[in-house]
């Protein structure tokens, strides 16, 4: 994928990152496509939030150089930057003293989006995400886990980034609910294309929603590609093991 | 991202503290002592009642002459009256002979001259006396002594078992107990007790000899009875005006026209007056002063009690006020830059805790060397007493309030300073709330203590009353006091309801 004409929406070069003394990556190299889904999967603990948080700056690289766009990432601004990188993880992380309604427009009130924009933009969310209006004014404790789910992806897209991080942002939630909110979810993509990096350690999932998939092992990279042409020639039997999890 | 965070913490913390410290400097320079203006002569006394009396008269004697006074009665014991008159915070007191020669210019007592001239050196003036000689004494119930056979201090050597009670004063004096027992070889141990709770101690039994005054009122009225001082240990405690050598001149002969008008038994009649009969010092002074002719006719002896209580009320909510303002904004700030680490933030609330077992009364004692006496020290000592609720519900609150939330508040790309205001603070807001409330109410209930440093408030009629054996007048402090902690406790409750959402709330509930 490094031929691709246009640059890399994320790109990784030569990293190296250590937790504690213990090297995780090792000269990770590693470029995603802009404008579509990428989905990452791996076995647990093999470094796929680390991945995510390395593209936000929540984590430094210890060595080696993270690229956004062309763009090696700028640390003295990560506010700014983060504005434009939408960021939802498993457990969600509903601000609980703030209504439903204040958790998806907390940044764009930080960003002093005027009421009416504001307004707008909210219920272009809701829609898409099919909440009801009415669920504004409740706090995240009032709402269903699925509700709370697709509120925190609303969170995540309010000031439509450019980039979306989604860390197992879909798997709080029953297959029922999640089958719901997947819909929702590539209804959205349709509407607003966007580079998505999504992080799952359900197959299914990234098989049905990615258009470009990245195959995890501890500490490194075994295969990219399609998920069809990954399916039809997995690299290796790890690889080919992992698929088989899917259903 | 940790170092980032941190800069933009430490730029809050930096901007929050000097914000603070402008706040509270700036109050502090707002509210100076009444005594600066000119023509206005500020008349202090001890705690005691003789000592209210001798200084309502002269105050009275003073605007006779024509000056506006304030009155600063009630300031505690000898040093802080002291203190206060060398520091100008008051411009003269009635002190005694005895006591400024051995607990303040620390010689052996000698002629007026010899006083005034050493007085001098330190800026001050020693009037001539008013007359009568308040010695130390010490006394017991009559019936016991007559029961005992007990006339002389002497008689004390055969009843070791007796229990002696002493104001703390008196303990430590080198003219007191220390020399008395040696001088008497007097086999008991005292116990130091506050005046007034040591009379009462007497009259009920608990103990059954304490140190008084040879002018109190209350030794006739309690049917107290005298110990002759048989070997003559006793120095001579002649009342004077203790002055500021630059009172005006008229104020000085005003003051002079005072000397020799009061003898032993008339003073004793006079403190009578106030302690049995309930006459105001206010009203005693003014007849008294008629009937020597110093003011032409009687003043309106007006109760002054509730017209000081709103003062009073004002000044305690002042102090506390201040004091837990200072607390939040240093308390909060350090909790905020010392939570992550834990070894800090032991360290910190290891030395917020130390300063919390200094016994209140000392403290403020310890302020007096440092700051003074009044406001300022006692607001130092009610802010250091605040820091540990404040920093331990603060670092508490801090770390209750879940890492993920702030995780993904810096996630989303909030700031620093953004994460603190809409998710950190609000979070942590219910504890942090309850340990506010917590020091707020143990400010309210401390600064009553803070009469004894001379800095006013509730404390005031308590510790004047506790020292004139006037109970009602200890309630007119206790009653709003403790009005004032149910009214705080209203408040935070209110506050809590404007500033939490309601499931924060009950799940913050003990
Ligand atoms: N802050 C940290 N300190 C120490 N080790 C860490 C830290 N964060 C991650 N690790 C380690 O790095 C490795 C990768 O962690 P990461 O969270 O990226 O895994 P993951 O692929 O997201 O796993 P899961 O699917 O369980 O979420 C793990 O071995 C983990 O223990
Ligand atoms: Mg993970």
């Amino acid at each position: 994928m490094n031929a691709t004409p246009e640059p890399s929406a994320v790109q990784f070069h030569q990293l190296h990152k250590r937790f504690a003394g213990q090297p995780l990556f090792q000269g990770l190299d590693l470029a995603l496509p802009p404008q579509c889904i990428t989905a990452v999967v791996g076995a647990s603990g093999c470094g796929k939030s680390t991945l995510l948080q390395l593209i936000n700056g929540l984590l430094r690289p210890d060595a080696g150089e993270v690229r956004l766009f062309g763009q090696p990432l700028d640390y003295c601004n990560l506010p700014r930057l983060r504005r434009r990188i939408g960021y939802a993880v498993q457990q969600i992380g509903l601000f609980p003293h703030l209504t439903v309604r204040d958790n998806i427009a907390i940044l764009a009130e930080r960003e002093g989006w005027p009421r009416s924009r504001l307004r707008a933009r909210i219920e272009q969310l809701l829609r898409m995400m099919d909440l009801a209006p009415a669920l504004l004014g409740r706090y995240p404790h009032e709402i269903s886990g699925g509700q709370a789910q697709r509120v925190g992806l609303c969170r995540a897209m309010m000031l439509e980034p450019p980039l979306l991080l989604l860390d197992e942002a879909f798997s709080a939630v029953d297959p029922i609910t999640r089958a719901e909110v997947h819909a929702r979810f590539q209804a959205l993509q349709r509407a607003e294309p966007r580079t998505v990096v999504l992080v799952t350690h359900d197959v299914g999932e990234a098989m049905r929603l990615a258009d470009y998939l990245v195959v995890m092992a501890p500490g490194q990279v075994l295969q990219t590609g399609t998920p069809q042409r990954i399916r039809a020639r997995p690299a290796d039997a790890r690889v080919a093991r992992l698929l088989e999890s899917g259903p | 991202m940790k170092r980032m965070l941190a800069c933009e913490w430490a730029r809050w913390l930096a901007a929050a503290a000097l914000a603070g410290f402008l706040l509270i400097a700036g109050s502090l320079a707002a509210a100076p002592p009444a005594h600066g203006e000119a023509g206005t002569i500020t008349v202090g006394s001890k705690a005691d009642r003789e000592g209210h009396l001798l200084g309502e008269i002269f105050a009275q004697t003073l605007e006779a002459a024509g000056f506006r006074v304030e009155r600063r009665f009630g300031l505690g014991q000898t040093i802080v009256t002291y203190r206060a008159l060398r520091e100008g915070e008051i411009d003269l007191y009635p002190e005694y002979t005895g006591t400024l020669a051995h607990a303040i210019l620390g010689v052996v007592p000698d002629g007026i001259d010899t006083l005034d001239r050493l007085a001098r050196r330190q800026g001050l003036r020693v009037l001539p006396p008013l007359g009568f000689n308040n010695t130390y004494a010490l006394t017991m119930r009559r019936a016991e002594a007559q029961r005992l056979n007990i006339r002389r201090i002497s008689d004390l050597t055969d009843h070791p078992a007796l229990t002696i009670g002493v104001s703390h004063e008196f303990l430590k004096r080198q003219d007191g107990w220390p020399g008395l027992r040696s001088r008497y070889a007097l086999p008991q141990s005292p116990l130091g007790l506050e005046h007034g709770i040591a009379y009462r101690a007497v009259r009920e039994g608990s103990i059954d000899i304490t140190d008084a005054y040879s002018t109190d009122g209350d030794i006739e009225r309690f049917d107290f009875m005298l110990l002759q001082d048989d070997k003559g240990y006793f120095s001579r405690y002649l009342a004077v005006p203790l002055v500021a050598a630059d009172l005006p001149s008229p104020a000085l002969a005003a003051l002079r026209r005072l000397a020799g008008l009061l003898d032993e038994r008339r003073m004793r009649a006079l403190n009578a007056e106030v302690s049995s009969k309930g006459r105001s010092f206010a009203a005693v002074a003014a007849e008294f002063l008629a009937e020597q002719g110093i003011t032409s006719g009687r003043r309106a002896a007006h109760p002054r009690r509730w017209h000081r209580l709103g003062t009073n009320l004002i000044e305690h909510l002042q102090l506390t006020g201040i004091a837990l303002g200072l607390a939040c904004l240093v308390g909060l700030p350090l909790s905020f830059a010392v939570h992550r680490s834990p070894r800090l933030a032991r360290s910190v609330l290891y030395v917020a805790g130390l300063l919390q077992t200094i016994p209140s009364i000392a403290l403020l004692a310890l302020m007096i060397p440092l700051f003074g006496i009044g406001v300022l020290p006692a607001v130092i000592a009610l802010f250091l007493y605040s820091l540990l609720p404040i920093v331990r519900a603060a670092i508490t609150a801090l770390l209750t309030v879940d890492p993920l939330l702030v995780n993904v508040a810096s996630g989303i790309g909030l700031t620093g300073a953004e994460q603190l205001r809409h998710v950190i603070l609000p979070l942590a807001m219910p504890n942090l709330l309850a340990g506010i409330r917590t020091a707020a109410i143990i400010n309210i209930g401390t600064a009553t203590l803070a009469a004894f440093i001379g800095a006013g408030g509730l404390g005031e009629p308590i510790v004047t009353g506790l020292s004139l054996n006037d109970y009602q007048l200890v309630l007119y402090g206790a009653i709003p006091a403790a009005l004032l902690a149910i009214a705080t406790e209203l408040l935070f409750e209110l506050g809590e309801r404007v500033l939490i959402p309601a499931h924060l709330r009950e799940s913050s509930k003990l």
